[in-house]
Formats: C-alpha cells, sequence, structure tokens
C-alpha cells in the first residue's frame, strides 16, 4: 500500500521497475487460477535510488506483501539494512506475512502506519497489540507522499537497525 | 500481456528509463534498433540458456564499465554493448535490469560472464556474516540526516 509512493518521496530518479521471473517452485504457491491477466511468470518491483555520498548510494525496493512474492524477499535481504512493513491500518491483517517473514529473517524492520492526510484511524499501540509486535520494534506514523516523512522513517529504520546489531551481536542469538 | 507469451511487448513500459537515460548519458534518446529486436527474444536466449549466474551478485551490487570508451565494442552481442555503455556510469545491477528492459535472472547472468571477462568491475556491498557493517550503517544513517 503506497510502497512506490513511499520510495518515490526520497529517491533522485523516478522509481524505476525491474523484473524477476518466477521460478518454478515459487509459481507452484502462486494462486495463479484465482486472478485474471496472472499468466504471466514475471514479476515487477519498484525502486528507487539516493545518493548519500560520493560513493555510497541507498536502495529502495518496495515489494508486494502476499506470499507469493517472498522468493524475491529471499534475495533482497541478504545485505539489506531493513525493511519498512507500510501498514493501512483499515487492513492489519494484510501486514501479517511480512511481519511473520521478518521476525524469521532477522532482519530488522519498523511499521510504518500510512496515514492519508494525518488520517489515522488507529493508535501505534492497538496497531502493535493487533500484529503481536515485540515492545523494541518501532511503529511510527508516516505519510508516504511527503519526503520529510519518509526520511523520518528511514532513520527510524537505521537507527533500529543499529540499536540491534550492538544489542545482539553475532554468534550470540539462541 | 494479453496470451501471456513473449509478444511484441515482453515488458511493460518503464515510463522513466528513456528520460533518465537521455538526461544522463550521451547516448540517443531512442533505444536502438538492437534493442528492439533483442526484446523479441527469449530472455534466456542472450545466455545461452543459462541461468546460473557466476557471480552471486545482489541486486544493488555496482557496476561500472571496464572498457575505455575509444575502445571497439561492436565486437560485442548487443546486450553486451548496451551494459559496457550504461555502466560508464556507475549503475546497480537493478538499475541495468529495469533501463536496458532485461530480466533480473538475465542481467547477473550476462554481468558474471563480463565480469569474468574483464569487461566490467563489480562492487559487492560490504557484508559482514550476510550484514551491513555497523561503519556502514553509521555511513547510511547520517546521509539521511543531511538529506
Amino acid at each position: 500500500m503506497g510502497k512506490t509512493t513511499f520510495v518515490g518521496a526520497v529517491s533522485e530518479i523516478v522509481p524505476l521497475t525491474t523484473e524477476a521471473v518466477m521460478t518454478d517452485a515459487s509459481a507452484g504457491i502462486d494462486d495463479v487460477g484465482l486472478t485474471p491477466h496472472k499468466t504471466t511468470t514475471t514479476v515487477a518491483m519498484d525502486f528507487g535510488r539516493v545518493s548519500l555520498d560520493q560513493d555510497l548510494i541507498l536502495y529502495l525496493f518496495g515489494t508486494p506483501g502476499q506470499h507469493r512474492f517472498w522468493f524475491m524477499w529471499d534475495d533482497l535481504v541478504r545485505g539489506a539494512i531493513g525493511a519498512v512493513v507500510l501498514v493501512d491500518t483499515r487492513r492489519l491483517a494484510d501486514s501479517f506475512p511480512a511481519v511473520d517473514y521478518f521476525e524469521e529473517a532477522q532482519l530488522p524492520f519498523v511499521v510504518g502506519l500510512n496515514g492519508f492526510g494525518g488520517h489515522h484511524p488507529h493508535s501505534e499501540n492497538e496497531v502493535r497489540e493487533a500484529l503481536s509486535l515485540s515492545s523494541h520494534v518501532p511503529v511510527v506514523r508516516t505519510d508516504a507522499r511527503d519526503r520529510d516523512s519518509v526520511k523520518g522513517t528511514l532513520i527510524t529504520l537505521v537507527e533500529h537497525a543499529l540499536t540491534m546489531r550492538v544489542a545482539v551481536p553475532d554468534g550470540n542469538r539462541a | 500481456m494479453a496470451g501471456g507469451g513473449w509478444s511484441n511487448e515482453p515488458y511493460p513500459p518503464v515510463d522513466d528509463a528513456h528520460r533518465y537515460y537521455g538526461g544522463t548519458n550521451p547516448v540517443p534518446s531512442a533505444p536502438p534498433p538492437a534493442a528492439e529486436r533483442s526484446s523479441l527474444v527469449r530472455p534466456y536466449a542472450v545466455t545461452g540458456g543459462r541461468t546460473a549466474p557466476r557471480l552471486q551478485l545482489a541486486m544493488e551490487a555496482l557496476v561500472s564499465s571496464a572498457t575505455s570508451i575509444h575502445q571497439d565494442l561492436s565486437i560485442l552481442t548487443p546486450e553486451r554493448q548496451a551494459i559496457s555503455q550504461l555502466c560508464r556510469q556507475v549503475r546497480s545491477v537493478a538499475e541495468i535490469s529495469a533501463l536496458l528492459r532485461m530480466p533480473l535472472g538475465v542481467v547477473r547472468v550476462v554481468v558474471g560472464d563480463m565480469a569474468a571477462e574483464g569487461l566490467v568491475h563489480v562492487h559487492q556491498p560490504q557484508l559482514d556474516a550476510g550484514k551491513p557493517d555497523l561503519n556502514l550503517l553509521e555511513r547510511v544513517l547520517s546521509g539521511l540526516r543531511r538529506l
């Protein structure tokens, strides 16, 4: 929900689209029969780019949240700093798979409540409870159309990733 | 994409590709005819059917051209020529895929081959046990704050 808008708000290029060809394994769990025009075997992924320094470029990849796109996430999480789970508070259940996935992958993530026009029908705590989030996972309000808001969400994510790295050193996890 | 096959337009158009391409590179704003033709070919035909790259390339791995502007690239395949030209400016694997409208898997195979043959340099992300190292995280954080 709003992921391309989110990426576009800070990207120095209009978000680009790349195609990944679905493997047989991932196509097997795809509910091809249920969706019209779903005969294609490629899926699109939008991404943007932010040059942070002369030799430092940040890439932001936006992928859909459904199970059938997990094969793309497997590719993305290696080497990733973290993830923003953009939540539409009217459709909280849609976010369950993403939260499960990132917890399992031990990838730092923050939950961004995407409110349009500053309208957030649910509080951070309600969302935290509904998604059964651990207390250390940041939940922030964000507006995918607003550059400063998106920037703030990314800063929260990187700060959280740093905290996690310091708190849970490698090889010290049960 | 009606029919689900590789018809005239195998990939949905990338809105920004031409503007971006033309705006940053001394490359004609329209894609060369060779690229048009090659888009009619099944994507893995350009890799000789291979789907496994020689290198494990991250989507965000950066690629830069190792050939000089004066070098004759016409002996290369159209895909390799296009990658050589595009990567005169450093690009990620994902950008190559998007701007040249080649599926990610194909780009990984071709770039892996080109790196092995010394046609491109590949800069993989600095990882510490599969994660970005602390120094990198701190640089990203301060970079974001400066935006």
